[in-house]
């Protein structure tokens, strides 16, 4: 595990632990801000360069900033929660740690992934015309309906924010 | 431990992380925020089979990343909207307190 | 010439073999950092005096004409006034995100240069998806005023930070989606590919894509987005200096003022950038007979008009009010940059070649193009409707 590797994985797994247990709102919606930003640098050390500015453009860029104004409209100046009783930390505790060892026990004790050892070497990067071609060629009907599905979403959310009209008309002198 | 099995690792703390969050915090941001992270997790592990593990074809998981984080951001757009409007009708974002239809 | 383009980069690479084998590519990496810092840096101070000055013309004063020749010191006045200047942060204040509001916003941008192509083989780094991690490190770049609004712990820089926010989201739809046209018709997102697709000369205009149809649409669009995206007037309420002060960061005084101002016009220069690499040819001369000159004099040249243009609108227009911002993002942009996108797809596929090709496109293109302005500037974004005037008097 290289120096870097491991400085994104702190941060990351950091940034992550921080934005679950942090009492300020506007503090855990930042840190899983930063959370994002080490996840796209690991999706960048893991040859997927559009994937990872993706993910930059739309998680850090679009999705924190969605939360952040929820998290005001819904609150307002006081953004301080109620600290975490202590049942509720330990519960928490043990959640997490029982869900990695499960995993983790798939994933160390898996006769499969043996056989990847050693990684086969780098192949080329894929380019983003590679990635298009397969988009445009093969998965074009799950691209549609995404494409369906975010206007509907687009159209959902906004129907749902609109504030009710109101019934009774406003007073007059 | 080959470098798949560390990113593995890492995905499956993240998603550890995420579950705690999502099941134990009350308020319903926290928990949409858990649930991001676990979509991560699992792009991460998408992308992670995708460069160290046994398929020829690296283009596949990058496109299913690129779907999920679409849809990820869609999901995340909706939720936001309907806690915000629940915000309104109940004056509280605390989902212990959203209890009307308990039977 | 070839001598005189390169000259920067065989500079660099005498510099960087008197290092060992060892570190050479990360030598050569960090002139390059210090190259885009040096020059930019120099360019924003040369800019703040030069805007200023400009301003003032427009307005029928000098402008600032004490220190240096012609005024032409000011920005290190300005410099040295913002260092020495007392960093008072307010009492109530978020100390830790108070402090990385203005690094998050200079950071991405300058990060964001190192796609440019400034000259012939003079880009950073040659990314494959180069005009995605430009639009990225945009994006990175609003979580700032956000930073700084919430953390000043003033409800007046905090509404000024909700607006700047939903600003910028609102136009970088526009911007991103006036991009598109350029990458489809040239089927790359490498910026250095993009310049090297509008190289070339048919009779004695340039192959530009600000010479089509498609590409002039795109162009203005874009400008107009970038306009705003930085937050210059007519799109400056956020920082309106007549209404909220100086909006998001008016608790911030001494350095960390200076760096916003660095940033904001960091960030004009580098969304210049872009349309220059985007439409306006990068690098190339945009005559046949004037390629002597070096290349990255063109792309500097083309960069200060940009910015000439952008001082130019600052003075003449009038600012915008947050609803006919918004007005003019969703109802105006939006849907003439998605016309656009389908006029470049038509425009791809007429027939002909040569000049009649050329004219057919700016024909058909041109004709669609400017019906959609009119359609849209007529009954879309003016859709309130006056109301007779009521009056409601105090009881």
């Amino acid at each position: 595990m290289t120096p870097n590797l491991f400085i994104l994985a702190l941060l990351v797994i950091g940034g992550a632990a921080a934005a679950m247990t942090l009492r300020n709102l506007i503090h855990c919606a930042l840190a899983l801000a930063l959370s994002f930003l080490g996840l796209a640098g690991l999706f960048l050390h893991l040859n997927a360069q559009f994937v990872g500015f993706a993910q930059i453009l739309v998680y850090v860029g679009a999705v924190s900033i969605v939360i952040l104004f929820a998290i005001l409209l819904t609150r307002g100046g006081d953004t301080q929660e109620p600290p975490l009783p202590k049942k509720g930390l330990l519960a928490g505790g043990l959640i997490t740690v029982g869900v990695f060892a499960i995993l983790s026990g798939g994933i160390g004790g898996s006769h499969l992934l043996p056989l990847v050892h050693p990684s086969p070497p780098a192949p080329s990067e894929p380019t983003v015309a590679e990635i298009g071609k397969v988009m445009m060629l093969s998965c074009v009907v799950p691209l549609l309906a995404t494409g369906v599905l975010l206007t509907a979403a687009l159209l959902g959310a906004l129907l749902l924010a609109l504030k009710e009209k109101q019934t009774e008309p406003p007073s007059r002198p | 431990m080959n470098p798949l099995q560390t990113y593995l690792m890492i995905a499956a703390a993240l998603f550890a992380i995420g579950f705690a969050g999502a099941v134990l915090r009350r308020n319903a941001i926290l928990m949409l925020m858990g649930i991001e992270l676990m979509l991560n997790a699992a792009n991460l592990s998408f992308l992670a089979f995708a460069r160290h593990g046994a398929a020829l074809e690296q283009v596949n998981g990058m496109v299913f990343v690129l779907f999920s984080i679409a849809i990820a951001a869609a999901e995340a757009g909706v939720g936001l909207a309907l806690i915000i409007a629940v915000y309104r009708h109940f004056k509280t974002t605390d989902l212990d307190h959203v209890n009307t239809l308990r039977g | 010439m070839d001598s005189l383009d390169q000259i920067f980069i065989r500079l660099k690479h005498q510099l960087v073999a008197f290092a060992p084998q060892a570190i050479q590519p990360f030598l050569s990496m960090l002139l390059n950092i210090a190259a885009i810092i040096a020059v930019f840096g120099l360019l924003f101070a040369l800019v703040t005096v030069l805007e200023r000055k400009g301003l003032g013309r427009i307005q029928n004063r000098r402008g600032p004409n004490r220190v240096g020749p012609a005024g032409f010191l000011q920005f290190a006045a300005d410099g040295i006034k913002a260092l020495i200047k007392e960093d008072i942060v307010p009492a109530g204040a978020d100390r830790l995100l108070h402090f990385i509001a203005p690094f998050v916003l200079v950071v991405p941008v300058l990060l964001a240069y190192s796609v440019l192509p400034m000259g012939r083989n003079m880009v950073a780094i040659d990314l494959d998806a180069g005009v995605l991690f430009f639009f990225a490190a945009g994006a990175a770049t609003e979580l700032s005023p956000f930073l700084a609004g919430w953390a000043s712990a003033n409800k007046y820089s905090l509404l000024g930070a909700l607006r700047a926010i939903a600003q910028m989201l609102s136009y970088e739809i526009p911007l991103v989606l006036a991009a598109v046209p350029v990458v489809m018709m040239a089927g790359t997102l490498s910026t250095v590919q993009l310049v090297d697709a509008q190289a070339g000369y048919w009779g004695w205009l340039p192959n530009w894509h600000v010479c089509t149809p498609w590409g002039l649409a795109g162009f203005i669009l874009f400008m107009i987005a970038a306009t705003a995206e930085s937050n210059r007037s007519p799109f400056d309420l956020p920082e309106g200096e007549s209404e909220l002060v100086a909006g998001y960061f008016v608790e911030y005084s001494g350095f960390k003022f200076a760096l916003f101002f660095l940033g904001e016009y960091l960030g004009m220069f580098a969304v210049s950038g872009l349309a220059i690499t985007l439409f306006l040819g990068g690098w190339h001369a945009p005559l046949p007979w004037l390629t002597f000159l070096p290349s990255w004099f063109w792309f500097f040249a083309k960069l200060l008009l940009l910015i000439a243009f952008f001082i130019w609108i600052r003075g003449t227009l009038p600012r915008l009010r947050m609803d006919q911002l918004m007005n003019f993002a969703w109802k105006f942009l939006l849907p003439l940059a998605l016309i656009n996108l389908v006029v470049t797809g038509l425009c791809r596929f007429l027939p002909g070649d040569g000049w009649k090709g050329g004219l057919l496109q700016w024909l058909v293109g041109g004709s669609i193009l400017l019906m959609a302005w009119w359609g849209l500037g007529r009954f879309l974004s003016t859709r309130r409707g006056w109301t007779k005037r009521t009056y409601r008097y105090a009881e």
